[in-house]
């Protein structure tokens, strides 16, 4: 059910709580992301790109 | 040879002689029509949509894709990264074309050609966007100009010219990167001013960050398709260290547009979330939304990574090409598609097949030119005299 908003601050609350959430998840997302995109490329020198 | 064998004379008339040689043609009769009788006779632009397919597509599609230039030099010439150097004359020359291009598409838009340099000697709009965007533009042109020119003064000789020029490389990279991080983030921030008129979905004030990112994407994306196109049409002009380095490119490059696609991705999905429009993903415009989102964005970026991670040089390909297409959606929808959206269909611009044949002949005037700069300057290869000199 879509919350109803009364002050600015209770949107905000709302959203920016939603936003830190996604963003733990997208820190979790791209150490995963980089490790299936280098998993396979074992570069003798140490160089990623 | 056998002394009895047929030599073919050469001819003019080759299928891509042809079908350019028609375009050409249909295109300079429309621009006649335009400059003659004005835009009311080859376009549906009206007050509610004054900028149409050749500001949408010509301009801000065009400046995506040239893209190439800024990241490629970037990466060689500013990050150090030297076995991506065989890609820079073609990325360059390309962001050239692209360049002068959305310039020359330009004009058919403002009407009255003699005026463009009016916003530097006439009056300087320096609240406007569209001063900072014609500002860098024409700057960043002069920047590749003057990247690309080293290629023409080898093939004509002029070496001290070309010595002197060539200095200045590091130089011209550096501003080429500030002039893009402005200018490619400023069309995006042209739609700031339109919050009723542009899609929620596509409207964020981060719409500056999105089209400069996207441009990121635009240039290494289009890197990996015109050398893919380019490999197939002008390999025999290509050199040993080209066509060597070739597969290097097509992997570096794939990689760097999966992690930026991946952090586009992110931060389309933070755009939905910090203006709480979950509930717009339901509709009809959340669906198109979504196609390119998913579609456009996260797929590529999933294949794009397969490909490196499998060392899959066609699907990276295919991918980029994908990808492109992704950015001209982005951008059509951002500009015409999700623009002006609450209007009746009555009110709705559906572009004029005089526009559409229009860019089609600025990209076809684009191929062509193209394709006489390849086949004749070292772009593909290194000129003999000017080995590892650059």
């Amino acid at each position: 059910m879509e919350p109803i908003f009364y002050t600015y601050q209770e949107f905000y609350t709302y959203t920016k709580g939603i936003l830190y959430i996604l963003i733990i998840a997208s820190l979790i997302g791209v150490a995963c992301f980089w490790n299936f995109l280098a998993g396979k490329d074992e570069d003798k020198n140490g160089n990623d790109f | 040879m056998s002394d009895n064998a047929i030599v073919q004379p050469r001819t003019w008339f080759t299928p891509f002689n042809v079908i350019t040689g028609t375009i050409i043609c249909i295109g300079i009769v429309i621009s006649i029509l335009r400059f003659t009788t004005g835009l009311g006779s080859v376009t549906h632009l009206t007050d509610d949509n004054p900028w149409g397919v050749w500001i949408g597509f010509d301009l801000l599609v065009g400046v995506a894709l040239a893209a190439g230039g800024y990241v490629t030099s970037s990466a060689v010439y500013l990050f150090g990264m030297k076995k991506y150097h065989s890609a820079v004359r073609p990325a360059v020359l390309t962001g050239f074309l692209g360049y002068a291009l959305v310039v020359f598409a330009l004009h058919y838009d403002v009407g009255r050609p003699w005026r463009l340099p009016y916003p530097f000697i006439m009056q300087q709009g320096t609240t406007s966007l569209l001063f900072e965007v014609a500002g860098c533009v024409a700057l960043y042109l002069t920047v590749l100009f003057l990247e690309f020119v080293p290629a023409a003064l080898e093939w004509l000789g002029f070496k001290r010219v070309r010595q002197l020029i060539i200095k200045l490389t590091l130089l011209l990279t550096v501003f080429g990167v500030v002039l893009s991080t402005l200018h490619q983030s400023s069309l995006g921030a042209l739609f700031l001013i339109s919050p009723s008129k542009l899609h929620p979905l596509w409207y964020s004030t981060y719409l500056p960050v999105y089209f400069f990112i996207s441009s990121i994407i635009a240039g290494l994306s289009m890197v990996i398709f015109e050398s893919t196109l380019s490999h197939r049409y002008f390999g025999h002009k290509m050199d040993k260290t080209h066509l060597d380095e070739n597969e290097g490119v097509t992997l570096g490059f794939g990689k760097a547009a999966s992690l930026v696609l991946f952090g586009y991705f992110i931060i389309k999905v933070m755009g939905i979330a910090g203006a709480n429009n979950w509930h717009l993903l339901g509709t009809p415009y959340g669906y198109w939304f979504l196609v390119e989102l998913i579609g456009f964005i996260a797929f590529p970026c999933f294949f794009f990574a397969t490909g490196v991670r499998n060392k899959d040089i066609k699907l990276i390909k295919w991918t980029s090409a994908w990808s492109v297409l992704g950015i001209v959606l982005n951008r059509l929808n951002v500009s015409l598609i999700a623009f002006n959206w609450q209007l009746p269909l009555d009110r709705k611009y559906i572009p004029h097949w005089m526009e559409i044949s229009l860019s089609i002949f600025i990209v076809t005037v684009g191929i062509v030119v193209f394709r006489f700069i390849v086949t004749r300057m070292p772009i593909f290869y290194e000129h003999p005299e000017y080995k590892d000199t650059h």
